[in-house]
């Protein structure tokens, strides 16, 4: 430390960094450059990969995960887990469907009750695990199993099988499914509306940790409760509404998945919360909270949605898109890690 | 008492304030008053119920007996921000700093200026860089993870922070007690600046050399009780110390009397109680960063 007098001007005290450093210092370096890597690899074993009308299929993939990441990044960097987040995105498709169906309802009726279900899941999560003070991690684990039982046994209840009831035929639906699951082109590139909700996100939730106080709470909320609490940040309502989050991505992602199928399988959605994870901690979210980036958990997204299509477009069996996944989970963190280390040298 | 002081007015006045934990008397009966321009000294050994007293005082903790008066009018802290909001900032032993943020944001986490609907960086960085120099601490890079730094600057963050947001109470919580004696010097000029520019201040410490340095009022806890309450002009250097050792000799004296087999009932209770206020108090002590978790309500 330095006691050096106060005269000296403030300006050539103060030190900037380097270009490079700043670059290398930011937490979504290590999905960077697994992102740069991996097109690469592709562009180089894959000739489909190379088609441009390719671009839209990978993105819609990357969407399917990055809707739900991007949430997933901010809750931890908040400091928590969701378990429950797979599950949840069937839930919230089956409990639009089943509300709808059973009761005769507006397909939009079934929408709001859906979104309210499942952002009333995000806010028990979150207060739940306040009133035990147990570690999220089991908390979650607990709501996944509950709402994975209740999926297969509601369905079984109504339908009296797996799947949903087809809405295709009932009222609003043409609308729902053009605000949900509708599509269009840009020359050979079909966009379908996932990966706009995607971006829009991506950039909103960005903008939120990093340049709003509700940002500045929720890093600290993750990086030392106790000091954030001290200070006057609401912590408590600060996780309980990153739980929330997580509650309405997956009544989005749910309702995409709904509209687009028209039907919903009971059992589908347990190990995307993992995927959700994984994309989150390549894009340089510490386990630990207080560190991490939206930015980079759409690019681990991204990762997800190349190794997916190239995979397949590689000619290689997708049996190995677990192992690969894998891979690149470790070889991202041990990136982050190191180049972290670099850049504060 | 001894509260009739020049200032007059009092800022912050303790009652008979008691905290317990279930069937632990972590402090009771508890008197002390905070004036404008006054450095109130809290002394005691470990255990002895500092913490508490604080953290009833921030608001981390709610009393339940006695009472706290702001400007003469009854108060009760359910958060720390009511207590901001009061005027009362403080100053942890921990530092309450997120350590992965950077400077600026730590400077500012809680009380964010806002531009627009974002937040006004810029501005947030030049104010909390100007504060910090007044305080002679140069940190280049403002961007910095807070836990790059060291011990001083940390503690030199959380005072000008509590300083920079118009505080009328400062409570320093140990503020010396990690910093080697040129930091510490640094601290304690700041403890008079504070008492000269009108804050009312309580300093809390387990040294007295630093807290005769700087303090108007003396008090001492032990055990969860006042055992001293001394204006300056009431006591030397050599009483204020000595003060202090008697409490160590009191818990050595009370386990003696535990393990020389009490006959009394009466004996044994009280030592009980005394062992587990230590226990209990040790425990916070021992996980400082984590007793304020543990608690929380």
């Amino acid at each position: 430390m330095s006691t050096a007098s106060t005269a000296t001007a403030s300006d050539d005290r103060v030190r900037t960094r380097s270009a490079a450093s700043t670059f290398f210092g930011m937490p979504a370096v290590g999905a960077l450059i697994g992102a740069a890597v991996l097109v690469a690899l592709f562009l180089a074993v894959a000739p489909a990969f190379r088609s441009v009308g390719n671009i839209g299929t990978i993105l819609y993939s990357a969407s399917t995960i990055g809707i739900m990441a991007v949430f997933v990044a901010l809750l931890m960097i908040g400091g928590e887990f969701d378990l429950s987040t797979g599950v949840a995105v069937t839930t919230a498709g089956l409990t639009a469907a089943h509300s709808a169906w059973y009761f005769n309802l507006n397909v939009w009726v079934g929408v709001l009750i859906s979104l309210l279900f499942a952002l009333a899941i995000g806010a028990f999560n979150g207060w739940l695990l306040h009133v035990t003070k147990l570690p999220s991690f089991l908390v979650t684990l607990g709501t996944y199993f509950v709402f994975w039982g209740a999926n297969l046994a509601m369905t079984r209840i109504v339908t009296g099988g797996v799947s949903s009831n087809s809405i295709s035929d009932m009222e609003g639906f043409n609308s729902a499914h053009a605000v949900f699951a509708s599509e269009f082109s840009i020359g050979s590139v079909n966009i379908k509306i996932p990966i706009i909700y995607w971006i829009l996100l991506t950039v909103a939730v960005s903008y939120l940790l990093l340049r709003t106080k509700y940002g500045n709470w929720i890093l600290a909320a993750g990086g030392d409760s106790a000091a954030a609490r001290a200070v006057g940040v609401p912590v408590v309502a600060t996780k309980i509404a990153l739980f929330m989050g997580t509650g309405f991505a997956a009544w989005l992602l749910g309702m995409h998945t709904l509209f687009e199928y028209n039907t919903l399988q009971s059992g589908t959605g347990p190990g995307y919360e993992f995927i959700y994870i994984i994309a989150a901690v390549i894009g340089g979210c510490l386990l630990t909270g207080g560190y991490g980036s939206i930015v980079g958990a759409s690019i681990g997204a991204l990762i997800y949605g190349m190794a997916v299509l190239g995979i397949s477009y590689a000619g290689w069996d997708v049996d190995w898109l677990r192992t690969f996944l894998g891979v690149m989970l470790i070889a991202a963190v041990l990136i982050n890690n190191y180049v972290r280390k670099r850049a504060d040298a | 008492m001894t509260t009739a002081t020049a200032t007059g007015t009092r800022l912050l006045e303790l009652d008979e304030v008691g905290k317990s934990y279930g069937n632990v008397h972590a402090l009771r009966g508890v008197n002390i008053s905070v004036s404008p321009g006054e450095v109130t000294c809290v002394l005691g050994d470990n255990g002895a119920g500092k913490s508490t007293l604080i953290k009833i005082i921030a608001g981390l903790h709610q009393h339940t007996e006695g009472v706290v008066r702001m400007d003469g009018e009854e108060i009760r802290f359910n958060s720390p921000r009511e207590a901001q909001a009061k005027g009362i900032a403080t100053v942890y032993q921990d530092l309450a700093l997120a350590p992965l943020m950077s400077v600026w944001r730590n400077f500012f986490l809680g009380n964010e200026m806002k531009k627009g609907f974002g937040l006004d960086i810029d501005a947030m960085k030049r104010i909390s860089g100007e504060e910090l120099q007044k305080m002679g601490i140069v940190i280049p890079d403002l961007d910095r993870p807070v836990g790059a730094l060291s011990g001083g600057q940390r503690q030199c963050i959380a005072i000008a922070r509590a300083i920079y947001f118009g505080a009328r109470v400062v409570i320093l919580d140990e503020p010396t007690a990690a910093l080697g004696v040129k930091q510490s010097g640094v601290v304690l000029k700041y403890v008079t600046k504070m008492r000269d520019s009108g804050l009312g201040v309580i300093f809390i410490t387990h040294n007295p050399h630093h807290a005769y340095m700087v303090g108007n009022h003396f008090v001492i806890l032990k055990l969860g009780r006042l055992v001293l309450d001394a204006h300056r002009d009431e006591i030397t250097l050599d009483q204020l110390t000595a003060e202090m050792a008697g409490g160590q000799e009191l818990a050595e004296l009370s386990h003696e009397l535990r393990a020389s087999e009490a006959d009394g009932t009466a004996d044994a209770a009280a030592a009980d109680a005394v062992e587990a206020e230590v226990d209990h108090s040790l425990f916070q002590r021992g996980h400082g960063a984590t007793s304020v978790e543990e608690h929380k309500e």
